[in-house]
């Protein structure tokens, strides 16, 4: 990215004013149907952060840490994975094969093998994208949406065939009782922490804060890292360097995909304990605000990931006590990927100049 | 299967592939004018609901706040959605063309923002879960009777296929119908045309040319935003479901989108991609499974079929299929 912005305005200035602007339309939105955007944002906070909303909010920032992640890692590469949604499905059949394989004898060897299945089938929905893009050129943006159709397919018939439990409900049968994880209540017990008891947030969210770490050490202070930045940057620079475009591509794909399918061990065994239709919620999708919001910087993605979390239990409160109904979520998410992703320009642009003015003066 | 069988699944397919082939022109003017358009689900789907907004409105008795109209309530309900998904565009146009933001992202954001303001303006305007009144009469587009269809019925094979296939769809049928030799005209015999193409492969020659490349893009986009308009008042006008349901569009958008590639940007070829879409989708909802004897094939598979034939012909294992070179790429004027 050359700007001519100083870094702190480049990485905080510009995607805040942006953010703001996506509120403000967000609460023109609320006046519209009539609501006081005023209430409505308390509604949400308190909503989020409440005793019992805290729990919620947890759940879902961990699915979007995962989620965020993978759309951040395929960024870096130039790659703009859309798949998500298909990834996350697929790795909840990787967590259902394996919680269901056998009656595993303690949750630590299952969240393994589970976290394991999981990448394995995320990263397996990725390749075939990854590689034809690589190899035929095909779009990856195309394939990797026609794959979220076929993945929605394949589980469908996933679940009212092969892998339905006995009955009529698509589904799969409920996990053996060793492949339950502790949620967080559970584990902060151990503490002395009281945590709501009711609530989906588990230890999968160790699995998400290590994810980001992991993914730090990865783009900045490996050799691969530093291939796949080179190759996102300018493709030509990265070949003339003697890095293979298609080992990149396969690569960056891979652990994006893995790390969609990774948010499966948070919500197909941390709270359903069984694999139901739509398990992944749109997650997917809101991997791409997440990133963009975060600027494909782990911790930029934790606290994106952390304010959408809010946005999503927050907004399942409105519908409670407003009668806003949970769409509202879907138009503010649309509105952060707009004026933070597509309209950017239309922030950055002034405050470019403003700077050059400034700069101007100074001198 | 009879004869008859056979008619009553083409007939499901032509209405079927309608909305697939009005929403696939729509990306075939803006994508080959360069403008990438993942958003025609988006603008379909906020399409149909202003149409069933305001046909509603529009047939709603002045007593009650309507404009309590008896006749003509389904063209204000399309002049709606072309309105609404017109400003759409004109949102994705601002972003790709004058922003040179990202149009992929753009298209990601326009799909979010039709699936939830829908709900959320249905459910304000009418409370009823994000659904528009139930449609009757000409609040709705009803079936045409084409001339001579119910007489010459009993002429053999022809009579039958030309009142059962042929007849009897509604005008948005023959409107979408129209509009295949209608954009290969535009697009491949005029000017416009030509410029429009041009933008998509090679902008920095139109511009040499003293051509407006925004102006141009723009145009395309706009025409996008119509066709996916018109797309949308079908959905929620022109089939049995009278009216706007929740997601409605149910990935028609991308299913036109695949339609594209796998017609190579061709119009007449989007013609027959539409409509082999439509006859799979058709042969979806009739059997729920086919036993081909040697093995089962499951209904899920026909519903994925679509997007598999698009992947493999994007690989290029059955001919190629290239976009236009300018394709996703901003224009920045040369100083």
């Amino acid at each position: 990215m050359n700007t001519s912005l100083p870094k702190w305005a480049d990485i905080l200035l510009v995607p805040l004013l942006s953010l703001i602007l996506a509120f403000l339309v967000s609460g023109l939105v609320v006046l519209f149907i009539g609501k006081d955007p005023i209430e409505a944002v308390q509604v949400m906070l308190s909503g989020a952060f409440g005793k019992f909303g805290i729990g919620y909010t947890l759940y879902y920032t961990t699915n979007f840490i995962f989620t965020g992640l993978a759309v951040a890692v395929a960024f870096h590469a130039s790659m703009f994975n859309i798949g998500g949604e298909g990834q996350a499905g697929l790795g909840g059949v990787g967590v259902a094969v394996v919680a269901l394989s056998l009656n595993w004898p303690h949750w630590t060897l299952a969240i393994l093998a589970a976290s394991l299945g999981a990448m394995l089938f995320g990263a397996a929905w990725a390749a075939i994208p990854a590689y034809l893009q690589a190899k035929r050129g095909s779009h990856i943006v195309i394939t990797t949406i026609m794959f979220n159709w076929i993945g929605s397919a394949l589980i469908v018939y996933l679940l009212v065939g092969p892998m339905q439990a006995p009955g009529m409900v698509p589904e799969t049968p409920a996990f053996p009782a060793g492949a339950s994880i502790p949620t967080l209540h559970d584990f902060l017990a151990v503490f002395g922490v009281e945590f709501d008891k009711h609530a989906p947030a588990n230890i999968s969210i160790f699995i998400a804060l290590l994810a980001c770490v992991l993914v730090w050490i990865l783009i900045w202070k490996t050799r691969i890292g530093y291939e796949i930045r080179a190759f996102g940057h300018s493709e030509k620079a990265a070949v003339y360097a003697g890095i293979s475009p298609l080992k990149i591509i396969m690569v960056s794909m891979l652990i994006s995909g893995g790390l969609a399918g990774l948010m499966a061990v948070n919500t197909v065994m941390g709270e359903a304990e069984r694999l139901v239709l739509d398990s992944v919620q749109g997650a997917g999708f809101v991997g791409i605000a997440v990133a963009l919001m975060g600027r494909s910087h782990p911790l930029g993605v934790l606290l994106a990931a952390f304010l959408f979390g809010v946005l999503y239990q927050g907004g399942g409160e409105l519908s409670f006590t407003m009668g806003i109904p949970r769409e509202m979520i879907i138009v503010i998410q649309a509105l952060v990927i707009m004026f933070v992703g597509s309209l950017e320009n239309m922030v950055r642009i002034p405050v470019e100049r403003l700077f050059l003015r400034f700069s101007k003066g100074a001198a | 299967m009879d004869f008859n069988t056979v008619l009553q699944l083409l007939d499901s397919s032509v209405r079927l592939s309608t909305p697939l082939l009005l929403a696939c022109l729509a990306g075939l003017y803006s994508e080959r004018a360069g403008i990438f358009d993942i958003g025609l689900e988006g603008k379909m789907l906020a399409g149909a609901f202003a149409a069933g907004a305001f046909s509603a409105y529009a047939g709603m008795p002045a007593i009650e706040g309507g404009l309590g109209m008896t006749y003509g309530m389904a063209w204000v309900g399309v002049l709606a959605a072309i309105i609404v998904s017109i400003i759409l565009a004109l949102i994705h146009g601002f972003a790709s063309i004058t922003l040179r933001g990202n149009q992929l992202i753009s298209g990601v954001a326009i799909n979010f923002f039709a699936a939830g303001s829908t709900v959320l303006i249905g459910q304000h305007w009418f409370h009823a879960g994000g659904q528009t009144p139930s449609l009757a009469g000409a609040e709705r587009f009803l079936p045409i009777t084409l001339p001579f269809a119910d007489s010459l019925k009993t002429v053999p094979i022809l009579g039958p296929i030309y009142q059962g296939l042929i007849s009897g769809h509604n005008i948005l049928v023959y409107i979408a119908l129209a509009s295949v030799p209608l954009t290969w005209w535009l697009l491949f015999r005029t000017r416009f045309g030509l410029r429009l193409r041009a933008v998509g492969e090679n902008p920095g020659a139109v511009d040499t040319a003293g051509i407006s490349v925004v102006r141009q893009r723009y145009a395309a986009v706009l025409i996008a935003g119509l066709l996916c308009g018109l797309a949308g008042a079908y959905l929620s006008l022109g089939t049995s479901a009278a009216g706007f349901v929740k997601d409605m569009s149910a990935g028609k958008g991308f299913i036109a989108l695949a339609a594209l590639i796998f017609a190579k940007w061709q119009p007449k070829a989007a013609l027959f991609a539409c409509l082999l879409f439509g006859f799979l989708e058709a042969i979806g909802n009739k059997y729920q499974s086919i036993d081909l004897g040697i093995f089962v094939v499951p209904v899920q598979f026909m519903q994925a079929l679509p997007y598999i034939l698009t992947v493999v012909i994007l690989a290029g294992f059955i001919g190629k299929a290239i976009p236009p070179k300018a394709g996703g790429e901003p224009y920045v004027k040369e100083r």
